[in-house]
């Protein structure tokens, strides 16, 4: 396993001889190019973060600075009211709490599918297994379209249930071959003496072989719940009553000013100097977050995810 | 789960467990012999297997409404044949080739600039020497990528609306403040620049992860050559990136033609359709909105044919000339 620590020679234990070797090569055309090298990346950070900065400090603004376009990045006339109005909106409770239930649902299934098929796929000595590996990794570079899949979504009954979102996107077949690669690479002692040891094959998978996989079992677990946390498309098309939507269908529907604004209309009116600039970007700030606060913590996760699966290619 | 049977295998069959009849006996007994030994590994394949029939198969099969005629709430497969009408219907649309020139368009320009500045951006922070510099950059550059599309759609409409960052420099520039996203000429820099935003930092880890596998003696080896850094580079160390980017490259080149289709349809509107209307947000709306669902099903056929081909060629070229390629 490739872990991101390897991906920083100038960390690793090694860098003595290559340190020196540049010490060597420390002309003056290069000291100019690590001056330049680190104002690019700087400007690279500033430009990354700045939607961001910008954004916090638009919800903290009094709608009239930014009407004025005086709002970048600090908040002018500072307040807090467009958020207390938003947390007071039910429908915002309800679409985020359908966000946190459609996402763990969705994840739960897909762990579980993925888990199995990418275990049998692991077993080189499967018959068959060839054909197993081909049927998930053609639906990679051909699918059936969007039509034919909502009109089978929509036929198998579907429609306004947490299903229409699950199902359909149940194995992503880039992970189906990150958790492959990885239950591949594992030692096959352990489960032939379990074998031995009289235990069958769901028992050495549960027993064995998933004990062993925390580690890749928590990347997929994210890599999921990130997905279905973002997606909006399927509950776009598959969800038609407001109580069922999802969070960024609420803040789609809010930017969009399309059809659900009924309710926003209903706030703008209930308090007219704070109107719709600041309701977006308080809706923004809010519905970032979470990702956000749990940024930090799982980053690295994913980047060892991304890395085994491009070991396996 | 060790098998000295598939020494003398005959071709898989498409799916395990169902034997076509015509095998020879000895082909059956092995498939017998495999399913009784490992029934249980294959049964754990099942569901799977299922979610791949019904989810990815038959929305394929699916397309042959594509070649008949559709009713809402009727057969999934369509009522009856009308051959290719659908197919001329669209190749006789001018609206059709407006679509496939701006996703041609838009395919092309993404590739330009989301497809090398992952790796521009992976050389630069290879030669930075801070190891916690490095590390900030990085995470703060991984950022955009977890942000769902809606979240970065409403950040740039933020950014350009009127009273917005950009307008204010402009403004600032003494010029009169620019309604960007009802401006056509503006949607394809609009379109690029977040999609840049968003992907350029999470593409340099693969980049970063192939930098680090690269030889250090090569580099003494060229050193010692009296090549410069400039040289150490070009004659190194991207030889030494290039399988991860002729990989990287075939799947750009794989999602060509499905240019960023939720990404435009929550940034057009009507006043920019002219350049930021694709094939499948076109199809999008003659499904969705015209209920014309066989006429949307021959684009969206025709556009995944397209990019079928265009990976299979490009996959192709590759193990032709570098012979680094996907399969």
């Amino acid at each position: 396993m490739v872990s991101i620590e390897a991906a920083e020679p100038a960390t690793a234990p090694t860098p003595e001889p290559r340190r020196r070797r540049r010490g060597i090569q420390q002309t003056r055309g290069y000291r100019v190019f690590q001056v330049v090298n680190a104002i690019i990346l700087t400007a690279v950070v500033v430009v990354t973060l700045y939607p961001f900065v910008n954004i916090v400090a638009r919800s903290m603004s009094h709608e009239a600075y930014i009407i004025a376009g005086q709002v970048n990045l600090v908040p002018r006339g500072f307040t807090l009211d467009t958020y207390q109005l938003v947390l007071s909106d039910s429908m915002f409770w309800t679409n985020y709490r359908n966000t946190v239930f459609y996402t763990v649902t969705a994840t739960l299934i897909s762990i579980v599918m993925t888990t199995c098929y990418a275990y049998v796929l692991s077993k080189k000595d499967l018959k068959g297994r060839s054909a197993l590996v081909g049927i998930a990794v053609f639906t990679m570079f051909f699918t059936g379209g969007l039509i034919p899949n909502y009109v089978l979504v929509t036929s198998l009954g579907l429609k306004n249930s947490v299903w229409a979102i699950a199902l359909p996107n149940a194995i992503n077949v880039f992970n189906l071959l990150v958790m492959k690669a990885f239950f591949e690479s594992l030692p096959n002692d352990l489960e032939e003496a379990a074998a031995v040891d009289g235990l069958n094959t769901y028992g050495i998978l549960w027993r064995i072989v998933l004990p062993l996989s925390k580690a890749i079992v928590a990347t997929m677990v994210l890599f999921y719940a990130v997905a279905f946390w973002n997606s909006w498309f399927a509950a776009f098309l598959y969800l038609d009553r407001q109580e069922l939507w999802p969070v960024t269908i609420y803040l789609r529907n809010l930017i969009a000013g399309a059809t659900g604004a009924e309710n926003i209309g209903a706030i703008s009116e209930a308090n007219e100097v704070q109107a719709e600039a600041t309701l977006k970007a308080v809706t923004i700030v809010l519905t970032t977050l979470p990702i956000l606060l749990v940024y930090p913590f799982v980053q690295r996760y994913f980047v060892r995810g991304i890395m085994l699966g491009a070991v396996k290619g | 789960m060790t098998s000295q049977l598939s020494v003398d295998d005959p071709p898989a069959p498409p799916l395990p467990g169902v034997p076509p009849p015509g095998l020879p006996r000895a082909a059956r007994r092995t498939w017998r012999r495999a399913l009784r030994r490992d029934w249980q590994l294959y049964s754990l394949a099942i569901l799977p297997l299922l979610f791949f029939l019904i989810f990815r198969y038959l929305p394929m099969l699916g397309n042959v409404i594509a070649f008949r005629r559709f009713q809402p709430g009727g057969n999934i497969f369509g009522e009856y044949w009308v051959g290719l009408r659908y197919f001329k219907m669209f190749l006789n649309d001018p609206t059709f080739w407006n679509v496939f020139t701006n996703t041609l368009t838009l395919g092309a320009l993404t590739l330009l600039f989301c497809f090398p500045l992952p790796i521009v951006l992976a050389l630069l922070l290879n030669e930075v020497r801070a190891g916690r510099l490095k590390r900030f950059v990085q995470s703060v550059s991984y950022l955009p990528h977890f942000l769902s599309i809606v979240i970065v759609a409403a950040m740039v409409m933020q950014l350009l609306s009127m009273d917005g960052t950009i307008n204010q420099l402009v403004r600032a520039g003494d010029g009169e403040a620019i309604p960007f996203l009802q401006r056509p000429e503006w949607f394809r820099t609009i379109y690029v620049s977040s999609e840049v935003w968003q992907t350029v930092g999470w593409g340099t880890i693969l980049y970063l992860a192939a930098l680090t596998t690269i030889d250090d003696d090569l580099y003494e080896a060229a050193r010692i050559d009296g090549a410069n850094r400039w040289r150490q580079t070009w004659h190194v160390t991207l030889p030494g990136i290039r399988p991860t980017m002729v990989t990287l490259l075939i799947l750009n080149i794989g999602t060509f033609m499905a240019v960023g289709f939720e990404k435009i349809l929550l940034l057009y509107n009507p006043l920019t359709y002219p350049t930021a209307d694709v094939i499948s947000t076109y199809l999008f709306r003659v499904g969705f909105t015209s209920s014309n669902f066989s006429y949307a099903a021959a684009i969206g056929l025709f556009e995944a044919v397209i990019g079928l081909i265009l990976v299979l060629s490009a996959n192709l070229i590759a193990r032709r000339t570098v012979g680094t390629s996907l399969w």
